[in-house]
């Protein structure tokens, strides 16, 4: 029957259906929260710096200088300082944010497409699929954190590369069990079942109707890890397990900049604060999300 | 109670079998053969060859597997390639020490965390609130090797009051240079702690059972008694796997403040390729961590009925 033949629709009835979309509820949300909004804006700086930091860095980073080794804070032309090669503070930190940012964000998105896809395959199939997936999982959470990450990089060898297989396994599990726990509450709800009965299949249920449910809490969740992994990475780095020198990552810089603490400490201790304000910044900014995309009856 | 305890034990075993595979696994990622791991690089062709065959290197792996955790059993985790000693030997010095660090920040974590998160909890709102709300962020934002370097400038290099590195050598002197080490391992779990409390006393105020209890006029005290049984399991478990996790991640301590623990002896093993020792340290940390988590849950068990069913 064509909508039309039951006449005009009255304006009543129209504004009922005209409540705003879920995505608009959350972005509204986020607008009215001044310090997940401060998080974002400081967020985008560092992200952006790091992208642009060919064009901002006064200096090469990887120029060095014998003669103007550790400069204090405030020497002119090297605003903050040089470190124990004599290369620019200030363009080091620039350059090493797109390696730290490039390893906080690399190995949570590995994680999320495996972690989410075997979470999400472990939930929906249930049984002996879940059974195993989800024992293997708990082998991998008898390992601290730290301790797994160290011992898969320190086999495989240091290197960029081995630190972001070494943080992926690493988040894995907690993705697989947040995929799971989500996508067996969806499952079990009426819609899945309507589909079920009329025909679709398990590749098609799973695209069309649990994807969409199960993405937001598994999408939060992944985005509260990016500043474990910011902390583990340059924490690698920091052993001499990550990024390898001359290049520049904060972590690597915390770490030759440390024998450098009796001579100019307030430089050694720059690279440092970056990360930790990069962080507080992740872990805000997640919360803030998390209170912004939760549903309140 | 007890078929709890069976329960739970039986589910540890596997997990166990687990991590000795996944361990057994690590020595094989390494690049190249691992018998050149075991022997160094400069052995000399025979050497290798019986090195080979000690090992079992020459046997197909699910056999290999098999050995490893004979040899286990037995409490030999073989010999260290740096030394030569029994890699047994090297890391019960070495987790003693870490042993030191981490029940001292567990300890630090669990007062300051307990007092800050139970005060919080009680007065919602107030600035005692908003403090352990920023200590709990700042917890788990902080890059701890990070915040050591800072205490080692500010206390050690510019006020020169405590030591920046090493151990000592005992009673006063081990206590002086524990100092910043602790302090720094600890601001972890008291934010943590101080989160979990926080959020376990305000939702346990809010139950009907505590306005019952102040309904039927118990003071101060005796309602605060409740509130404290009811909230001692999710302390133990923050605890015990905060505890677990201060041993397992005292690697980027130790390097900064040069404590011979044992991550101070993984990050040598990992630079000298002494696979044989880094293998030990992972299996023996992760086994403990295996036991910690078992331990919480029987004490969670026997401190909550309710638990028990689950």
């Amino acid at each position: 029957m064509d909508p039309s033949e039951l006449g005009p629709i009255p304006p009543d009835q129209m504004k009922a259906t005209r409540t705003p979309g879920y995505w608009r509820l959350v972005g509204g949300r986020i607008l009215a929260d001044r310090v997940t909004l401060v998080c974002l804006a400081l967020l985008a700086l560092i992200v952006a710096s790091a992208v642009f930091a060919d064009l901002l860095a006064p200096l090469d980073p990887l120029k060095t200088s014998m003669v103007k080794r550790l400069k204090p804070i405030g020497t002119p032309g090297f605003l903050l300082g040089t470190d124990e090669l004599g290369r620019d503070i200030l363009s080091r930190l620039l350059f090493g944010g797109r390696m730290s940012l490039l390893m906080g964000i690399w190995p949570v998105a590995n994680a999320l497409v495996v972690g989410g896809l075997l979470g999400i395959v472990a939930g929906f199939f249930g049984g002996r699929v879940n059974m195993l997936i989800m024992r293997t999982v708990d082998v991998f959470y008898a390992f601290p954190s730290v301790l797994l990450a160290v011992a898969i990089s320190g086999a495989l060898g240091s290197g960029m590369k081995n630190a972001i297989v070494a943080l992926t396994i690493v988040f894995v599990p907690p993705l697989v069990r947040i995929a799971e726990t989500v996508t067996t509450q969806v499952r079990s709800l009426d819609f899945v079942e309507a589909a079920r009965a009329s025909g679709a299949g398990s590749p098609t249920i799973i695209r069309v109707h649990l994807l969409p449910n199960v993405m937001g809490p598994i999408l939060v969740y992944a985005s509260g890890l990016i500043s474990v992994s910011i902390i583990l990475a340059s924490g690698l780095s920091f052993l001499g397990l990550g990024v390898e020198p001359p290049q520049a990552e904060w972590g690597l810089m915390l770490n030759t900049l440390r024998q450098a603490i009796y001579v100019q400490p307030w430089v050694a201790v720059l690279p440092g604060l970056m990360i930790f304000v990069t962080s507080i910044c992740c872990n805000l900014a997640s919360d803030g999300l998390r209170n912004a995309m939760e549903i309140k009856q | 109670m007890l078929t709890y305890l069976i329960r739970r034990v039986l589910y540890a075993v596997p997990i166990a079998l687990g991590v000795t595979l996944l361990v057994f696994t690590l020595l094989h990622l390494a690049p190249g053969d691992p018998v050149n791991a075991v022997a160094g690089p400069d052995a000399p062709a025979e050497v290798v060859e019986q090195l080979r065959r000690a090992y079992g290197f020459d046997r197909p792996l699910p056999m290999q597997y098999l050995l490893f955790l004979w040899r286990i059993l037995g409490g030999d985790l073989g010999v260290s390639v740096a030394t030569g000693r029994p890699v047994a030997g090297e890391l019960a010095q070495a987790f003693s020490n870490t042993l030191v660090l981490a029940l001292g920040a567990a300890l630090v974590g669990f007062v300051a965390g307990v007092a800050l998160g139970g005060v919080a909890g009680r007065h919602k709102g107030t600035a005692i609130d908003h403090l352990a709300t920023v200590v709990s962020l700042i917890g788990v934002s902080v890059p701890h090797y990070w915040l050591g370097m800072v205490m080692v400038i500010v206390l050690a290099v510019e006020a020169n009051l405590l030591p920046a590195m090493g151990m000592g050598s005992g009673g006063l002197e081990l206590l002086r240079h524990a100092v910043l080490p602790v302090l720094t391992m600890a601001v972890i779990p008291t934010g943590i702690v101080a989160r979990s409390v926080r959020a376990a006393v305000g939702e346990t105020l809010e139950r009907e059972f505590v306005q019952a209890l102040r309904a039927k006029g118990l003071g101060r005290g005796a309602v605060l008694r409740h509130v404290v049984r009811n909230v001692s399991p999710t302390i133990v478990a923050v605890l015990g796997l905060q505890l677990g996790y201060l041993l397992g991640g005292s690697i980027l301590i130790e390097t900064v403040f040069s404590w011979p623990g044992t991550g101070f002896l993984l990050n040598e093993a990992i630079f000298k390729r002494d696979l044989p020792v880094l293998q030990g340290i992972i299996l023996m940390l992760a086994l403990f961590f295996v036991l910690l988590n078992l331990l919480v849950d029987v004490a969670q068990a026997a401190l909550d009925p309710r638990m028990r069913r689950a």
